[in-house]
């Protein structure tokens, strides 16, 4: 499984996407520190950039990139290999340096400036990056075992982000705004687990104790859970985001025809 | 070495394979024949396991393929279709697929023949499209399998390329290697096969050696040969 990382990994590393997609992030941390010296608002305005980037980009190369290698998947099923391990190798190979750009990208301009203000809200930042990298990189390999038209594939990946990172959170403000005078708390915090984008974001607004300055959900998370538990559950539930379609995704991969 | 035995196989309701019956005897060179969608792609991806029937068996050498995955180091395998990882150069693939049989064999006479040394340390990006196909064809014969499966083997080649290919493929046959290749070209099945399988809409038609289709139908070409087949399939 691990040759097949290491190659697909060197294959997908070469791409001059993934050089792109780490001099964004390098340029955009870059730019802020250097206009508000990389305090708090400097990774604040980095999480944003993240949370909407990081899935975007990984759903959609990850499903352009599968169905590019439709044919060598073939070709390498017809090797001594079990498909569990081609799907580990593949896996692991498109999602370790989608990775290391984001990481590299990200942390590259804070070493470099040595602002060293900021490290646990920045490694928070990451972790919520890398987890998100981890989630959507696997709905994608499920999207393009499941749709075998590449088009719609495609369409069914920008869909997919479109839901979880716009219109989501669209319609839990309609929902607390229709039922403001009842205690929907509750309901409004299971339906953030549902959204890995969301729970990605109330992790990390956990950590920078202002949570009620962004966002309802990260709010009703800090109330009913506190800090300690609110990031403990809320890692356990993105945990549990890249195990699902990771397994599903295997699962498929396993049941395929090609 | 490959004994299949009532395969069928439906994919979104139509039914690719309708029973199949195939023997392909070891240390001779079996065309796969037949009109587009006879489900000739299918039976060598079930061969391969990339495709599972929904009914029959598949017999390696005498063993049920099923989820076994050793069997494939016996086995090289040229797709139709040659993409490879763009960024990785044609040796890389060639270390790749060589990690991944574990094979200390390497055949480089087809790199030789097919003057590819040059080409191999760049990358399959800026190959054309024949290079990559002579480079889907060197993997094939690389780790010197006992059975090669080549899919339109010389589809995207140059006339030389091709023939360079055909001469190999003759070459290995005479070595004892079984060789089962489809292609639309019948005047390279004619020159290369022993044996030859003619499928229409999922069910064998014809299996046998390539002179007994002949003297069956009366004919002196394969074209004229299946022809006639299928014109006594119709009035049937």
């Amino acid at each position: 499984m691990m040759k097949i990382a290491m190659y697909q990994a060197r294959d997908v590393a070469r791409s001059r996407w993934i050089a792109a997609y780490a001099l964004f992030f390098f340029a955009s941390a870059e730019a802020l520190i250097r206009f508000n010296g990389g305090d708090a608002r400097a990774v604040l305005s980095l999480s944003s950039i993240v949370l909407y980037l990081v899935p975007l980009v990984t759903v959609v190369f990850g499903t352009v990139y599968v169905y590019g290698s439709r044919e060598f998947t073939e070709l390498l099923l017809a090797q001594p290999v079990s498909r569990r391990s081609l799907f580990g190798g593949l896996y692991v190979g498109l999602t370790a340096p989608l990775t290391a750009a984001l990481v590299a990208g990200l942390a590259l301009p804070f070493v470099l400036h040595g602002v060293h203000g900021q490290t646990a809200m920045l490694a928070a930042l990451i972790g919520a990056g890398v987890a998100l990298t981890m989630t959507f990189t696997a709905i994608a390999f499920c999207i393009a075992m499941w749709c075998d038209d590449r088009l719609r594939g495609l369409a069914l990946a920008i869909a997919v982000w479109m839901v979880a990172a716009i219109l989501y959170d669209g319609v839990i403000l309609t929902i607390v705004a229709a039922f403001a005078d009842y205690p929907v708390e509750r309901s409004i915090l299971v339906l953030t687990l549902a959204n890995p984008i969301d729970l990605a974001r109330v992790s990390l607004l956990l950590q920078l104790d202002i949570s009620a300055l962004m966002g309802y959900t990260g709010a009703v998370f800090q109330q009913f859970l506190g800090s300690a538990i609110g990031t403990a559950v809320a890692a356990a539930a993105l945990a549990l985001w890249i195990a699902a379609p990771v397994s599903i995704g295997l699962r498929a991969f396993r049941r395929r025809d090609f | 070495m490959i004994t299949a035995s009532g395969l069928w196989k439906r994919f979104d309701g139509v039914e690719v394979l309708r029973g199949l019956d195939v023997d392909i005897v070891p240390g001779r060179v079996t065309a796969i024949v037949g009109p587009n969608g006879a489900g000739k792609t299918t039976f060598i991806k079930s061969i391969l396991g990339l495709t599972r029937p929904d009914q029959g068996v598949l017999l390696f050498d005498g063993a049920p393929i099923t989820d076994c995955v050793a069997y494939r180091r016996r086995i090289g395998y040229m797709p139709q279709i040659a993409r490879f990882p763009e960024n990785l150069t044609g040796l890389e693939l060639l270390a790749f697929l060589r990690e991944l049989r574990h094979s200390d064999v390497s055949d480089e006479r087809l790199i030789d023949e097919l003057d590819l040394r040059d080409e191999l340390p760049k990358k399959l990006r800026v190959m054309s499209g024949g290079t990559r196909q002579k480079v889907n064809a060197v993997a094939a014969f690389l780790f010197a399998p006992e059975l090669l499966i080549l899919d339109e083997p010389t589809s995207g080649l140059d006339p030389v390329a091709a023939g360079i290919l055909k001469r190999r493929m003759h070459a290995e046959r005479l070595d004892g290697r079984t060789v089962i290749l489809t292609s639309h070209v019948l005047s390279e099945v004619e020159e290369l096969a022993d044996d030859v399988v003619f499928l229409c809409d999922g069910r064998v038609r014809f299996a046998g050696a390539l002179d007994s289709l002949k003297h069956e139908t009366g004919q002196l070409t394969l074209e004229r040969s299946l022809a006639t087949l299928m014109t006594r399939e119709a009035a049937a």
